[in-house]
Parts: C-alpha cells; sequence; structure tokens
C-alpha cells in the first residue's frame, strides 16, 4: 500500500529561509565543539582491519625456507601485469633441492599493482600474500619495483598448516629407504 | 602643507595598509580554521618559525592555531611558478588581479577606525575626513568588479567567461539593494540627531550614541549584510567562482602569486565590509549604546583617557569587525549556495522592494521625530555652532 505523503505549502516564516539559516548555524556551531576526528598522520596511525589488501608481499615458513616455487601462476594471473619472475633452479648443496624450483628473482612494480589480491588467491603455495603495508613512497620509478629480498623483507614469516614440501621429503626418504608407501 | 605633514600622512597609510592586509591574512586563517571546527577536523596546525615556536608553552600553542602557516602561505605564492597561459590576453591578465585589490585598500582612505579628542571635541581616526565619505566607498569599492571581470575576459576561457558575466550581473544587481538599505542610516545621521550635515562616517557612527542602529533599523541591517555578502562575493552568493561548475569561475587560469592577490583582494574586500557594516550599523568604536538613559560615558568610556582611549577605541572597533568576519565565515560553512535564478530572484524582487519600503517607512519615522521633537536641544548642534 502506498502512503501518501502530504506535502504542505511553505509558511511564510519559511518562504523567508531565515529560520532556517539560523537552525543551520545552529548546528554548525554544535559541530565547532565536538570531539575532532582528525587523524595526525604520520604520528597517528589507523587501525588497519582483518583482510585489509595492502602491498603483496612473500612470506616464508617458519622453518624458514621460501614458500614460493615460481610456478609463475601469479605472473599470469596478475590483471595489470605487475608481477614479473624469473625462475630458478635449487642449488644441488641446498636442503631444499626437492622443491627442485624457486624464483631467482621476483619483481613487482608497486606502481602497476592494484591490490586485487588475486596472486594470494592463485598462489598453490600460500607463498604471497598481501598484508597491511599501506604506504609506499619512492622518488623514482625505479624504487617502485620491489625485488625479492625487499619483498620477502616485507613478508616476514607466516604459520603454515601444511608443510607440504617437509612432507614430500620425508615421503621420499622413507621410499627411498624401502618403506612401502 | 609641509614635508613632515606628508611624511607623517605617508607614514599613517602605510600603517593603515599595514594592519589592514594583517588582518585579511589573519582572517585567511580564521576562515580556515574555523571551517575544520565545523567539519570535525582540526585544521593547520604544523607550520612553526623555529625561533618562536620553541617557547615552551606559548610557541606551542601559536602552532596549533596555526599562526604560522599565513607566512609559510604567503612564501609559498610568492615562491611559486607563475604559468601564463599561451591563450590569455596578457596584458589585462596582469592587470586584473592588481584592480581587484587596489579599490579595496583605496576604501581605506575614508574609513574611520577610532577616535580621538582634543579639548573635549571628538575627532576620527582616518587618513581622510572625506564629507561624501560613503559615497567615496560605494563608488570605489564597485570598482571591485572591473578586476574580477576582466581577470574572466582575459583568460579566455570559457569557465572563467561564465564567471565573469554572472559576477557582473550580481554585483551591479545587489549594488542597488546596498545602496538603498544605507539610506534610512544617512537620514538619521542627518536628522534628528542633529548631524553635521554631511555624509561622513565618523558623523553616522556619532547618530548612534543613543542606539545603534543595528537595534532599531534590522531591516536595512539585513538588506545591508545580504547586499554584502554578495558584493564580496562570498557564499552563498560565490557566483563568480561556482567551483562546482565551473572549475574556479573567474580566476581558473590564474596561479602562483596573481591567485594570492585574488584571494587576498577578496579578504580585503570582506575586512573592508565589515568596517563599513560596524560603522553603519554596529555603532563603530562605541563600547554600548546608551539606550537614551545611560550615562554619556557608556558609549566612549575612553574618551579622557588620552591616546591610550584612542588605542582602546581602535581595538575594540577591530575586535567588532572580527566578529563580524567570524560571523561571514561561520554563514560560509554552514549554508549551501543559492542557484544563479534564486540569486537574481532575492536580489530584485526581495531585496530591492525591502530597501525600498524601508526607505519610506524610515523617512516618515524620522520626519516625524523632526517635526515634533525639539531639535535645538540636541547636543550635536550645539557642539557644532560652539567653535
Ligand atoms: S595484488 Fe593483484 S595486481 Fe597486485 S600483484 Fe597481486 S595480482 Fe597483481
Ligand atoms: S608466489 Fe605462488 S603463485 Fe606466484 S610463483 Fe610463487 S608459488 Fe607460484
Amino acid at each position: 500500500m502506498s502512503k501518501v505523503v502530504e506535502r504542505k505549502p511553505l509558511t511564510f516564516l519559511e518562504k523567508t529561509y531565515l529560520p532556517q539559516i539560523v537552525g543551520g548555524l545552529k548546528i554548525t556551531l554544535q559541530n565547532a565543539f565536538r570531539p575532532k576526528v582528525t587523524l595526525q598522520y604520520p604520528e597517528e596511525r589507523p587501525p588497519i582491519p582483518e583482510g585489509y589488501r595492502g602491498v603483496p608481499t612473500l612470506v616464508r615458513d617458519p622453518n624458514g625456507r621460501e614458500k614460493c616455487v615460481s610456478c609463475q601462476l601469479c605472473e599470469f594471473v596478475c590483471p595489470p601485469k605487475a608481477i614479473r619472475i624469473t625462475p630458478g633452479e635449487i642449488p644441488e648443496e641446498s636442503e631444499s633441492v626437492h622443491v627442485e624450483k624457486g624464483p631467482e628473482d621476483f619483481e613487482i612494480n608497486m606502481l602497476r599493482c592494484i591490490y586485487c589480491g588475486m596472486c594470494q588467491e592463485v598462489c598453490p603455495e600460500e607463498a604471497i600474500f598481501l598484508q597491511d603495508i599501506y604506504s609506499v613512497v619512492g622518488t623514482t620509478r625505479e624504487e617502485f619495483v620491489y625485488h625479492k629480498q625487499k619483498l620477502y623483507e616485507l613478508g616476514g614469516t607466516l604459520p603454515d598448516e601444511h608443510y607440504k614440501w617437509d612432507k614430500k621429503k620425508a615421503a621420499t626418504e622413507r621410499a627411498a629407504a624401502g618403506g612401502h608407501h | 602643507m609641509d614635508w613632515i605633514d606628508i611624511l607623517l600622512k605617508v607614514v599613517y597609510c602605510v600603517l593603515v595598509v599595514v594592519v589592514t592586509m594583517t588582518i585579511a591574512g589573519y582572517s585567511v586563517m580564521a576562515e580556515r580554521k574555523i571551517a575544520s571546527w565545523i567539519q570535525g577536523r582540526i585544521g593547520p596546525n604544523r607550520a612553526r618559525i623555529p625561533g618562536i615556536a620553541d617557547i615552551p608553552v606559548l610557541g606551542t600553542a601559536l602552532v596549533k592555531l596555526g599562526i604560522f602557516q599565513l607566512p609559510a602561505d604567503g612564501l609559498k605564492f610568492l615562491f611559486k611558478e607563475e604559468p601564463v597561459p599561451a591563450h590569455v590576453k596578457k596584458v589585462y591578465y596582469t592587470i586584473a588581479p592588481c584592480l581587484a585589490l587596489v579599490p579595496a585598500l583605496v576604501v581605506l582612505v575614508v574609513l574611520p577606525f577610532g577616535v580621538y579628542y582634543i579639548d573635549g571635541q571628538a575627532h576620527p581616526l582616518v587618513l581622510a575626513d572625506l564629507d561624501i565619505g560613503i559615497l567615496f566607498i560605494l563608488a570605489i569599492s564597485s570598482l571591485g568588479v572591473y578586476g574580477v571581470v576582466l581577470g574572466a575576459w582575459a583568460g579566455n576561457n570559457k569557465y572563467s567567461f561564465f564567471g565573469g558575466v554572472r559576477s557582473s550581473a550580481q554585483m551591479i544587481s545587489y549594488e542597488l539593494a546596498l545602496g538603498m538599505s544605507i539610506l534610512p542610516v544617512f537620514m538619521w545621521a542627518n536628522g534628528p540627531t542633529g548631524g553635521l550635515g554631511d555624509l561622513t562616517l565618523f558623523n553616522v557612527v556619532t547618530s548612534q550614541t543613543a542606539l545603534w542602529n543595528v537595534i532599531w533599523m534590522p531591516i536595512p541591517a539585513f538588506v545591508y549584510l545580504t547586499a554584502l555578502f554578495a558584493e564580496t562575493n562570498r557564499l552563498p552568493f560565490d557566483m563568480p567562482e561556482t567551483e562546482t561548475e565551473l572549475v574556479g569561475g573567474f580566476h581558473t587560469e590564474y596561479g602562483g602569486f596573481k591567485f594570492g592577490l585574488y584571494f587576498t583582494g577578496e579578504y580585503a574586500h570582506m575586512v573592508i565590509g565589515s568596517a563599513v557594516f560596524t560603522i553603519l550599523f554596529f555603532g563603530g568604536w562605541q563600547f554600548l549604546p546608551t539606550f537614551g538613559f545611560l550615562p554619556e560615558w557608556v558609549a566612549n568610556p575612553w574618551a579622557s583617557w588620552g591616546w591610550i582611549g584612542s588605542v582602546v577605541s581602535v581595538i575594540f572597533f577591530i575586535v567588532k569587525l572580527y566578529a563580524l568576519m567570524v560571523f561571514f565565515i561561520w554563514i560560509r560553512w554552514t549554508l549551501p549556495r543559492f542557484r544563479y535564478d534564486q540569486v537574481m530572484t532575492i536580489g530584485w524582487k526581495y531585496l530591492l522592494p525591502m530597501a525600498l519600503a524601508c526607505i519610506v517607512f524610515y523617512a516618515i519615522v524620522i520626519g516625524a521625530w523632526d517635526t515634533f521633537m525639539n531639535v535645538q536641544d540636541t547636543p550635536a548642534i550645539i557642539n557644532q555652532s560652539a567653535p
């Protein structure tokens, strides 16, 4: 059922617009004495909510091993093509040699990145995460291309539930020892 | 006139201009601060001049109040690159901002801003006590529109042009109401209170000893104030600028110091406008109206203090002026802009008839007063015939 709103014609006082002005002045005066909402930015920082999509970073697992296996899925999925990966072999003497591949270099161009989070979503290794860094500054374009080392510095270590490669290594070793699979 | 007189006049002029420009500058600051308070922000609170800002409590307070933002802004305007777009008319483009500022400063010449006494006779503190004071002010301050229109035209750009056209239409419309609304004031100043028979502003202030005009002439005061808002291009009448539709209006093509000139010009106009309003309706530098029964000293308690009294009267005048400026700013951050046709309607259909009606009404009232009260006893007439 529709409700008809009755529109009264304006009274004389309302037509003069003066009571409205006075009302407005009152409101602005009250607002002037409200507590201020300004955040004094560089000294005070805003709280970052859970699930915030900040700068994409690379993370290590709690054992300190780099998780990225250089599968390049993120590179392919990235809509603005912000990621460029140079895949590399993992050297024989490394203890994670069984992973076979790791990124030799991993570049993310922060000027291109649109913080969509696709890379995080697609990564099969949970190696790339958009964390809470929101302030990206630099004076040249080159400075905005973050390389592997910087990405790991920003990313730090995140807890891992699977230890997928450790399990695989253990399984291989067991098989090699003649264990039954 | 010997050269020391001329030198003194020059010094006075410089002093007055410096004080006015400082007031204008700090009203920009006031504008920014009040705007941010109203919007729940803090406003500029970081600019600091090392030596002064390091004084323990005072310095921090000044920094918090944004006092040092003004020199910072001024310097910024000075050192900014001044782009001159290729398509502008160079000569007019350069002249226009000066034209916007100069009238405001010229008006200062006839503006009384205080009082001093010689042998108990009050004299105005003013650069030139012209007989036609208010006419001079009306004539010169309306020249300010040429700065706007010329700048708009020289900008050679349709947005600026629109701003200029609108502003000239608006200024002309409101000029009428502005001029008419002050007629009752001068009728009164030259009528029953026994004025000196001229248009000086000092005369107007003296005529308000008993009752400030705003109290018994609220409608002319209101019309004048509204027209003043329009004349100074302040919101809710900032047709020439209308950032939302015309980019920047008449000063779209301006940058750097030329823009700064326009900016100060606007505020200088506001200061002058508030000063004139204070003189016409708020009793100028007088402390309180006597209401006809309070003793005479209430109006000028500092009459017998010598030069200190004069300084106090100037300060009191500036306080009133600043209160009015704050009101200007407060209105700006409260009201939305009128539509262009509304501006025209208000000007021609409401303010102008209202002003005319006031003239008739107050003419009758003052005429009746003149006829039925004994004019010969009023003090000003006696004063006039005394020397
Ligand atoms: S967040 Fe989006 S844009 Fe940025 S690197 Fe990842 S996939 Fe590319
Ligand atoms: S970050 Fe993930 S998706 Fe990208 S290359 Fe490394 S493992 Fe593959």
